[in-house]
Order: C-alpha cells, then sequence, then structure tokens
C-alpha cells in the first residue's frame, strides 16, 4: 500500500481513538463537571461518621458542592475528623453545621451541609464546630426502646398515683 | 505400583509448571530484548506507523462492531433487571461502569489477540520458517529492530485506541438502546452517567489496564512468532498458543490490576 494512503488511515484512526476519549473524559466522565476547578478545604470532627468514604458528596440543599477528601481518626478528640474540600464558588457563613446523612434508604452516605447566618465566610483550613454523626440503627433502637420503657414505667406511676 | 503412578503424576506437574515459569521468564527477556533494540522504530517511525495500520486500522470493525452489540446487550439486560428496581435511568451509570472499567480494555483486547496478535505471529513465524530472518542477519540487520519491535510498539499504540473506541462504541449502543428504542429520560441516562463516572478513577483506569494488555499481547505474539520451529506445523502451533497465552494473561493481569485499583496500591 502506498506510504500517504497508510498514513491518511493511520491518521483516521489516531484521530478517532482521541475523539473517543475526549467522548470518555467529557459526556460519559465527570471531567466537565469542574473536577479540577479551585476548591478550600475545611475539617469537621465527627462522633461517628457510620459509612462514609473518601470522595463521598458533600451536598447542601441537594446540590453537590463538595467531596470529602480525607477521613481520618483523630486521636486528641477521640473522634473522626473528616476533611472537606469544597469548590471555591461556594463560600459558606462560618456558622455552617455539617451532618453524616444517608441518601434513600440504601443509599451512600453523604455530608450535609447548613447554611449559619454568619457573616465570616469559612476559610481555607477551617473547622466546622456544629456537626452531626451518622444515625446508628442499633444506638436507635436502642434509644427507642429505652425511651418506650421509660414511658411505660411513667404511665404505671401515673396509673398507681391515680 | 500405585506409589508409581502417582509420583509420575507429581512429576508431571512440576515438569508443566516448571515450563510454564520457563516460558514467562523468556519472554520477559523478549520483551527487555525489544525495548533494548526499539530505537530503529523511533528512528524510523513510518514502520510503526505500517504496523499500526495492519494491526490497528484493519481491527477498526470487528472492534467497533463488537462494541456496538456489547454497549446495546448491556442496555437491554440493564433495563430489564434494573426496572424491577425502578430505576430505568441507572442503565447509563450500568453501561458506561462496565464498559469503561472492564470490558472495554478486556473484550477489546481479547478480540486484539485473536485478530492482530495471531496474524502478527503467523506472519513472523513465517518469515523464520522462511528464513528471511536469517537472511536477515547475515546481511547485518537485526531482525529484533526490523521486524519484531515496530510490530511490538504498533500493537502498543494501537490497543488503547482501540479500546477507547469500544467503550465509547458501546455507551453509544446501550443509549440507542435504552433511550431510543426503550424510551428511557434521555437527560437522566447522561447526568446520572456522568455524576457516577469518575475520570481518574474509571476512565484513565481503564486506559492504564489496556496499556497494560497492549504490552502483554504484543509480547506475547512477537515473542511466539519468533521462537516458533521453523515448520508449518511450528507456525500454527504458535499461532494458537499466541491467543491462548495472551487470553490468559489478559485475564489473570486484568485480575491484579484491578485488585489494585480498587483496593489502592498500597
Amino acid at each position: 500500500m502506498e506510504r500517504s494512503t497508510l498514513n491518511l488511515w493511520v491518521g483516521f484512526f489516531v484521530l478517532l481513538g482521541f475523539f473517543s476519549f475526549l467522548m470518555l473524559a467529557f459526556k460519559v466522565g465527570n471531567l466537565s463537571a469542574g473536577g479540577s476547578g479551585s476548591s478550600y478545604s475545611v475539617v469537621a470532627h465527627f462522633d461517628n461518621i457510620g459509612q462514609l468514604k473518601e470522595r463521598a458528596p458533600v451536598r447542601s440543599a441537594g446540590v453537590l458542592v463538595g467531596r470529602v477528601s480525607a477521613v481520618s481518626f483523630d486521636l486528641a478528640h477521640y473522634n473522626a475528623e473528616v476533611r472537606l474540600s469544597i469548590d471555591s464558588h461556594y463560600p459558606f457563613p462560618k456558622d455552617t453545621s455539617a451532618s453524616v446523612l444517608t441518601s434513600g434508604i440504601l443509599g451512600e452516605q453523604y455530608i450535609g451541609l447548613d447554611a449559619g447566618g454568619d457573616d465570616k465566610m469559612l476559610k481555607d483550613g477551617d473547622q466546622i464546630k456544629l456537626t452531626q454523626g451518622a444515625m446508628v440503627l442499633e444506638r436507635l433502637i436502642g434509644q427507642f426502646l429505652f425511651n418506650k420503657a421509660q414511658e411505660g414505667g411513667t404511665t404505671d406511676k401515673g396509673g398507681s398515683a391515680k | 505400583m500405585p506409589l508409581r503412578t502417582t509420583q509420575r503424576s507429581i512429576q508431571l506437574v512440576g515438569d508443566r509448571t516448571l515450563r510454564i515459569v520457563e516460558r514467562i521468564g523468556a519472554i520477559m527477556v523478549f520483551l527487555g530484548m525489544i525495548l533494548m533494540r526499539s530505537g530503529t522504530s523511533f528512528r524510523r517511525f513510518g514502520l510503526v506507523i505500517r504496523e499500526v495500520f495492519f494491526a490497528g486500522v484493519q481491527s477498526l470493525i470487528i472492534i467497533l462492531v463488537s462494541g456496538l452489540f456489547v454497549g446495546m446487550v448491556l442496555g437491554l439486560q440493564g433495563h430489564e433487571t434494573l426496572q424491577n428496581y425502578g430505576s430505568e435511568e441507572s442503565v447509563g451509570v450500568l453501561v458506561a461502569l462496565s464498559l469503561v472499567r472492564e470490558l472495554g480494555p478486556v473484550v477489546s483486547a481479547l478480540l486484539f489477540a485473536s485478530r492482530a496478535g495471531s496474524a502478527i505471529t503467523a506472519e513472523i513465524g513465517l518469515m523464520k520458517a522462511t528464513e528471511q530472518l536469517s537472511a536477515m542477519e547475515m546481511m547485518a540487520v537485526s531482525p529484533i529492530s526490523r521486524v519484531v519491535a515496530p510490530r511490538f510498539w504498533g500493537g502498543v499504540l494501537s490497543l488503547p485506541l482501540l479500546s477507547m473506541l469500544f467503550s465509547a462504541m458501546g455507551i453509544i449502543g446501550g443509549f440507542l438502546v435504552a433511550v431510543v428504542l426503550i424510551g428511557v429520560d434521555d437527560g437522566a441516562f447522561w447526568s446520572q452517567m456522568q455524576a457516577a463516572v469518575d475520570f481518574s478513577h474509571d476512565v484513565m483506569n481503564g486506559i492504564i489496564k489496556s496499556v497494560v494488555f497492549g504490552i502483554a499481547v504484543s509480547a506475547i505474539a512477537t515473542f511466539e512468532g519468533y521462537e516458533a520451529p521453523p515448520t508449518a506445523e511450528g507456525v500454527s502451533g504458535a499461532t494458537t498458543r499466541t491467543v491462548v497465552s495472551s487470553s490468559l494473561a489478559i485475564l489473570a493481569l486484568d485480575l491484579v490490576l484491578t485488585a489494585f485499583m480498587l483496593k489502592g496500591w498500597n
């Protein structure tokens, strides 16, 4: 086969491969969603993070505003230290609260941010003070049973007092 | 007497194992030899372009068509199962993740091994059987740098491109079945896919896999051709071995790579 035809075909092939790479990156993947945009990172301490993992979404009012960049155990406070990387397009007030939530019944866990009313905004390296850890089913059931038993006790007492 | 047969069979297992290990070692040495003598391939890049044509461009049809069909089947099967849970829109996620992470690199590498790898082995094996390689050596031309290395690099360059094309075609196939044919919502199909597919974790890892498979398949194909006994029987046996051992190598490497990619490298 002639050299120029060969080059033409190979060039066509390489361009086709390149376009499919662009399609995989921008149409299929999340490269267009500003994944590489600038962000600031804040720290939050939780009593319990449940099944929260790195790269879990950080949402506020249901909108994706960032991702969990690191999860570690804090030996000074014996709780979980979660580092959040939040998109710079979304500044949050200093008294924003963070909680570990679950999407759906069996869904993945994510961090929900509820904005506060402070004038000052969170800066890179700041800490979110108001946090609520994950709901643990066993503790919840335990608490419910405990409350129920106490309730039963008080109504009994009430009954006997009457 | 039974002791003797037991001994024999254990000996047979040992013999086979040693042969396999020997062969892997020989392929590694051969790979090192190719890498050391690749200078010519890059100085005369036309040689590699010619091999990209034979290995890559001529495999385009089979890769594109099988990618389309695989994607369509994934779309149908995924929709069938997902509608039980009322989440038909997730079919895009299912198609994209399974193609980009696994099926794209693995199936295109398997097809590439049987379409291009066997051709490379047969070509080099026949060149050896007809003493073209010895003739080159007589003229002080190294057959490894002139014949083997360009074919190796042609394969290594072609396979990642082919596997990306396979994944892209598969996703288009899934789109055609799920959105055009069945009527899943267009926006949800793409947006859920974009939310779930991560560029560096899914797309790049798939490309890394296909580069590794490309190196493995090309090394095995050129090795089998170069080491083929110079007879008609020898070349046919070498061609078969190329397909069998590259397929096994692809699947084994895939398991190892997937384990590392999902569980981290340390």
